[in-house]
């Protein structure tokens, strides 16, 4: 008999309190006893709705059924036959809007908790498991990619698994991309970012660092090399600014600078040389997670945060969990709220001000489109502001390469078969889509590792 | 990780230090920067590419002592290795078409404009150095300077060595006899700034080496932002290199200060640790 209780098994975490002082992870994971009765809230549905949900189509009821059993390392398996970063997607995927939004359990009460089980299997094993330094059998192809984050590594993985010779480029000192600079300790901590990179170098993917392409080496220089394909996950890197008065005074800062302080530098650790400053009173700018990161991480900093969203509650773009963590870390949302003007005192930011807004007809993205409240001017103190209002891809390869093209927002275009308008060349993940989900960067990065083998395959023929 | 072939006092405060590293080697040109870690906690410096030898591999970095990081990379001696470093980073400066002109090189600054009247020399464009110091003590760079340079002006603070006076006070002299297809200024903010506005007077053209806060040196984290032009711009991968009669230098000065506290702190106590390992 299946497990009938409307509501998940509750993930245990640190206490708001507590942890807004701390740097250590917020979620504190499942217990095998957990996770096994959260299993048993799977129905195993024939017809598997979750799965449509997954962008690397994890078979979920067959490794849940493996918990069920306790026959851990089964369901990893089966995980990691599609998925080279399972303990990160069971933490970072916006499993709401995912697998766990076509659970059929989410229509009489809580979906099964997905993420949770997965994050669990994938922990376990990591304590458990000697990872099988298996390597493939080497075709003699090889394959440059661009960029260490979460598209780039899921393409590596797959690519060395078909046998090819991978060697990831990567601009940063260290592998991972967003998930080192950008995605803070208390909600993925680093040491298993670095864990599941050290099994993709064990399976014979070469990780290069420090080296950016478009500079360091460009494009046709790799081809040269002798690679016969490549594959660009260089990200969405830029951050943008709002374009207002006062946005480089001191103390103003993209959410992108602030996070690769925090998490990157590790300028929260004593003897971290990189500076962060520590803010009394922080403003953040935008609802995405970023945003929530940004804030939360500011928080952790001694701060007194609150954020700044022009629309409300209900558009909040960030995943629901983020903003609960949010608030019961005491951090407050000034909601249908726009900044028009930063000023400062001797050049540092001092106050914020900001119209309220109100939200009027749906515009393109569906959502509600924010309207100035007429005379509803005000302003905040504050004497750090963060803007975390989204990204724009790097154009250090397009403007590297010849034949690259992009549509009007900077992002490369490319087929369906994820190739770019240049033959040889495949990109996926945030530098193609724009600011997007991890997960949805792995997926893109796993299609194109398909696509580079059919090509590489035909070509060889 | 870099090994360390040569390594330079060039002055009590200034070092140079040549490394190996055969891809930027080749690849470096005037003008481009790279981004360096002393050690596993250290910080993402950028420092300007003061030369490179393509035959021998080896790539000159030419750095002023002022923090905790440059303290520390000074502590590092030949055969010792840097951590990281990365590049070649930046647009390179653009030297094609230039007939004659002028590069002022301020203090340590000299290091980034030597390079670049090194380039323009070997394109066959006359060049007019001027170089300026506090003092006779801190000169850097003379003989280099005087290889590449048709004609070479020094200044100094106090007088101690050269003219006394600033490199402005040079410029304006030869500005009212003749003018120059373009200047190039680097060295502090504020030389950059009244070279910018005495080239504007006589209209020269003029492009200034922008060196501000950085992390990771490829567009990601809008720490280096500047506004030129009433536009704002980063100047790792839109620089550093600018018309200097665009930048807003009085905003840039301000911005570079961010950190002086915890600077100032940090080097403090990089000091106290060397002076422990010592006793």
């Amino acid at each position: 008999m299946p497990n009938m209780n409307p509501e998940r098994v509750k993930m245990p975490v640190q206490e708001g309190e507590v942890r807004s002082h701390n740097i250590e992870e917020v979620a504190l994971g499942y217990t095998k006893e957990m996770a096994m009765e959260e299993a048993e809230r799977c129905l195993n549905c024939k017809h598997m709705p979750c799965m449509q949900g997954c962008p690397v189509s994890i078979h979920i009821p067959a490794f849940i059924e493996q918990v069920k059993e306790g026959n851990f390392e089964e369901a990893y398996h089966i995980i990691k036959k599609t998925s080279s970063l399972p303990a990160v997607c069971g933490r970072v995927c916006p499993q709401e809007n995912q697998c766990e939004k076509y659970c059929v359990r989410g229509i009489k009460g809580e979906s099964v908790g997905i993420g949770r089980i997965e994050r669990f299997v994938a922990d376990w094993a990591r304590d458990n498991l000697k990872e099988e330094a298996l390597k493939p059998l080497k075709n003699g192809h090889k394959v440059a990619i661009v960029g260490a984050g979460p598209s780039g590594l899921t393409c590596a993985g797959d690519l060395a698994k078909l046998g090819y010779d991978v060697t990831v480029f990567e601009a940063l000192h260290v592998a991972g991309g967003v998930l080192v600079y950008g995605i803070p300790e208390f909600r993925l901590p680093k040491k298993i970012v670095q864990h599941e990179i050290d099994s993709l170098k064990q399976m014979g993917v070469h990780i290069e660092c420090d080296c950016v392409i478009g500079r360091s080496e460009t494009i046709d220089e790799l081809f040269e090399e002798g690679y016969e394909a490549i594959f660009v996950g260089s990200g969405a890197g830029l951050p943008n600014f709002m374009g207002i008065e006062g946005e480089n005074l001191k103390g103003v800062f993209s959410a992108n600078e602030y996070l690769t302080r925090f998490n990157l530098m590790k300028a929260y650790e004593e003897n971290s040389d990189t500076p962060i400053y520590k803010a009394k009173k922080c403003i953040v700018v935008g609802g995405g997670n970023v945003a929530m990161d940004a804030a939360r991480s500011a928080r952790r900093l001694g701060a007194d945060v609150t954020i700044v969203y022009r629309r409300s509650m209900e558009e909040l773009p960030a995943r629901k969990e983020e903003v609960e963590h949010a608030m019961e870390e005491a951090i407050h949302f000034h909601l249908l709220t726009n900044p028009v003007k930063a000023t400062g005192t001797d050049g540092w930011i001092s106050s914020l001000e900001c119209v309220e807004m109100e939200l009027g007809e749906a515009d393109a993205s569906g959502r509600r489109r924010p309207v100035v409240k007429e005379n509803s001017a005000f302003s905040l103190e504050c004497d750090c502001l963060i803007m975390a209002i989204g990204t724009s891809p790097n154009p250090l390869i397009r403007s590297t390469t010849e034949g690259l093209e992009t549509n009007p927002k900077g992002c490369l275009i490319v087929d369906e078969k994820a190739m770019t308008t240049r033959e040889g060349i495949f990109a996926g993940g945030d530098a193609v889509s724009g600011a997007a989900t991890v997960i949805q960067a792995m997926g893109a990065g796993k299609k194109a590792a398909q696509s580079i083998h059919e090509y590489l395959t035909e070509k060889s023929k | 990780m870099v090994k360390i072939i040569e390594k330079e006092s060039l002055n009590p405060t200034v070092t140079k230090m040549v490394v190996e590293h055969e891809k930027i080697s080749k690849k470096a040109k005037a003008g481009q920067f790279i981004i360096l870690r002393v050690d596993e906690n250290g910080e993402r410096i950028p420092l300007t590419i003061a030369d490179t030898d393509e035959m021998k591999h080896t790539v000159t970095i030419i750095f002023q002592i002022v923090g905790s990081t440059t303290k520390k990379l000074n502590e590092l001696n030949v055969g010792d290795t840097i951590y990281d470093f990365v590049g070649p980073l930046g647009k390179p400066s653009e030297i094609e078409g230039l007939k004659k002109v002028c590069v002022i090189g301020g203090g340590v600054g000299c290091a980034i404009a030597y390079p670049t009247a090194k380039a323009l020399h070997k394109n066959g464009c006359e060049v007019t150095t001027i170089a300026g110091f506090r003092n006779k003590n801190l000169v850097i760079l003379e003989d280099d300077f005087q290889q590449v340079s048709d004609r070479f002006i020094m200044m100094s603070d106090d007088g101690s060595v050269g003219e006394k006076g600033l490199v402005t006070d040079a410029l304006r002299k030869l500005l009212e006899k003749e003018t120059f297809d373009e200047v190039i200024a680097i060295g502090p903010l504020i030389m950059m700034k009244f070279v910018c506005q005495l080239t504007k007077e006589f209209n020269v053209k003029t492009v200034v080496s922008m060196n501000p806060i950085m992390i990771d040196g490829t567009g990601m984290c809008g720490g280096c932002r500047l506004s030129v032009g009433g536009k704002m711009k980063f100047a790792c991968v839109d620089g550093p290199d600018f018309d200097g009669h665009e930048v807003d230098f009085d905003e840039a000065m301000v911005r570079n200060m961010s950190y002086r506290d915890f600077e100032h702190h940090a080097y403090e106590k990089t000091c106290n640790l060397l002076n422990q390992e010592v006793k």
